[in-house]
């Protein structure tokens, strides 16, 4: 039996129609699941979309931020009160890419991928799932990210998040050895809410450094209630690998992503504007 | 499996077709209505080669649920020139030996066209990004950055979008 198509109308047909069908496959972007199809490695079953205008919402301008998971990198980019989340969209591929890549789907997607999904680890960002017809219970994504792991299947309907008080207290960088388009070597993302004399609660979360993005809790303990000065980046740095769990890829090795990952942490932490 | 019926405009005319549920884009334009303009590279979304406009945003074909095109308008660089006049950037692409194999020159002049219907005048850097989903095993890609650029420069008036 070949792959099937089903078009869902809500957000909640949707979500009853993946708890049903374990054979199911949401295709939001599409990016990672036509690729497995057209591989062959997905041939059975039912690819599953959703015209659900709900899942392309955003919603922007006040300090609580909500974005469908069906919103794509460019339509990020293209939102001037996203600004914050430029660096990280703009991380994410091509610029072909980036019109189709969804938010939804780089929450799933394997490392070395996954870069928008760090952006939103440092936000303490909120996943909206759906776990079947009903409303949509907000899950914080690094929860969200252990269920993933166990390999739980839900719809996500969208996620939210706090804006960062000043643009300048979230930084990101992605590093790669092509470009202006290459995959992760690593990627780091960082909130630092306070001021330079004083950070406040500091969220750090790195890319590619473990089979999922993490968060970096021995620097965000460093960092809180610390100046941002050489004393305070030199303290973070000396903790930049606890919790790391980096993978050999085609990218890189394991060694050369510890090597240089507390370079560009500290790096990163330096550049405040 | 049933086929799915689909209707889109691809290059200003009214087309039908009928697809496999799950086929791509790239699949249907090829096997199923003769248009040969996107090529088949990697199937993976890496080399760029299967670029197309939908609704005059760049897509990837190859990476594109053809059922999910239901209604769009589509464009190919088969449908650049117009009847016997050259696109600019077309025009460009010869005059500075933008391609050699040509198999990645349907992508490029796609994305070329994608950066310059909304942004006419794109520093260097800005080609260099809007390429940069599209592999060239060529040229260097010089001549193709040199080539965007100089159609660029064709006044609006003398091109056609
Ligand atoms: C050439 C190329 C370059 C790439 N470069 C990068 C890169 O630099 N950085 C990066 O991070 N990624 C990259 N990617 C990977 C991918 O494009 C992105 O991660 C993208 O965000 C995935 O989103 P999508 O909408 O295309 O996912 P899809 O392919 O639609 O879905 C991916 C998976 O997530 C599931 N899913 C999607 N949305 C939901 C939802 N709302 N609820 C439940 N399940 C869902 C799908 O069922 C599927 O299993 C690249 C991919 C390609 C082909
Ligand atoms: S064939 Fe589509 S990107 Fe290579
Ligand atoms: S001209 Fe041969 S790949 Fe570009």
């Amino acid at each position: 039996m070949p792959l099937g198509l089903r078009v869902a109308q809500s957000l909640s047909e949707a979500a009853g129609i993946l708890a049903a069908d374990p054979r199911a496959r949401l295709l939001s972007g599409g990016t990672l699941v036509m690729r497995d199809v057209n591989e062959g490695r997905l041939t059975e079953g039912t690819l599953l979309r959703i015209t659900d205008p709900a899942f392309r919402q955003m919603q922007v301008s006040g300090n609580r931020i909500e974005l469908g998971a069906g919103v794509t990198m460019a339509a990020v980019l293209a939102n001037r009160e996203l600004g914050f989340l430029h660096a990280p969209a703009r991380a994410v591929g091509g610029p072909a890419i980036r019109n189709m890549a969804t938010i939804g789907g780089n929450l799933f997607a394997e490392t070395p991928y996954g870069d928008f999904t760090v952006a939103l680890l440092a936000l303490d960002a909120q996943v909206m799932v759906l776990a079947g017809y009903g409303s949509a219970r907000a899950v914080p994504l690094e929860e969200f990210l252990a269920g993933r792991a166990r390999g739980e299947a839900r719809l996500v309907a969208g996620v939210q998040f706090n804006r960062p008080q000043n643009p300048a207290d979230f930084r990101f960088v992605k590093v790669s050895r092509v470009k202006p388009k290459g995959l992760s070597v690593l990627s780091i993302a960082a909130h630092l809410p306070g001021s330079a004399s004083r950070i406040g609660p500091a969220r750090v979360a790195y890319g590619a450094m473990a089979p999922m993005p993490i968060r970096a809790r021995g620097v965000e303990r460093a960092l809180e209630g610390k100046a941002l000065d050489a004393a305070g980046i030199a303290a973070a740095r000396a903790v930049a690998l606890e919790g790391v769990s980096p993978a050999t890829d085609a990218i890189a090795t394991d060694w050369y992503r510890r090597e240089v990952l507390p370079v560009h942490l500290a790096r990163l932490l330096g550049e405040r504007g | 499996m049933a086929k799915v019926p689909m209707q889109f405009r691809l290059n200003g005319s009214d087309r039908a077709a009928f697809a496999d549920p799950a086929d791509n884009l790239l699949t249907v334009l090829r096997r199923g209505l003769n248009e040969f303009g996107p090529k088949y590279g990697c199937g993976q979304g890496t080399c760029g080669t299967c670029s197309v406009l939908i609704d005059g945003e760049l897509h990837l074909a190859c990476l594109t649920l053809a059922a999910a095109c239901e209604g769009a308008s589509i464009e190919t660089v088969s449908g650049m020139a117009d009847g016997p006049n050259l696109h600019p950037l077309q025009n460009a692409f010869m005059e500075h030996f933008a391609a050699q194999c040509g198999f990645c020159t349907p992508g490029m002049l796609i994305a070329a066209k994608a950066l310059l219907d909304r942004n006419p005048n794109p520093s260097r850097e800005e080609v260099i990004d809007a390429i940069a989903g599209n592999i060239c095993r060529c040229t260097g890609y010089e001549p193709i950055i040199q080539a965007i650029l100089s159609a660029a420069r064709v006044s609006p008036a003398q091109r056609r979008s």
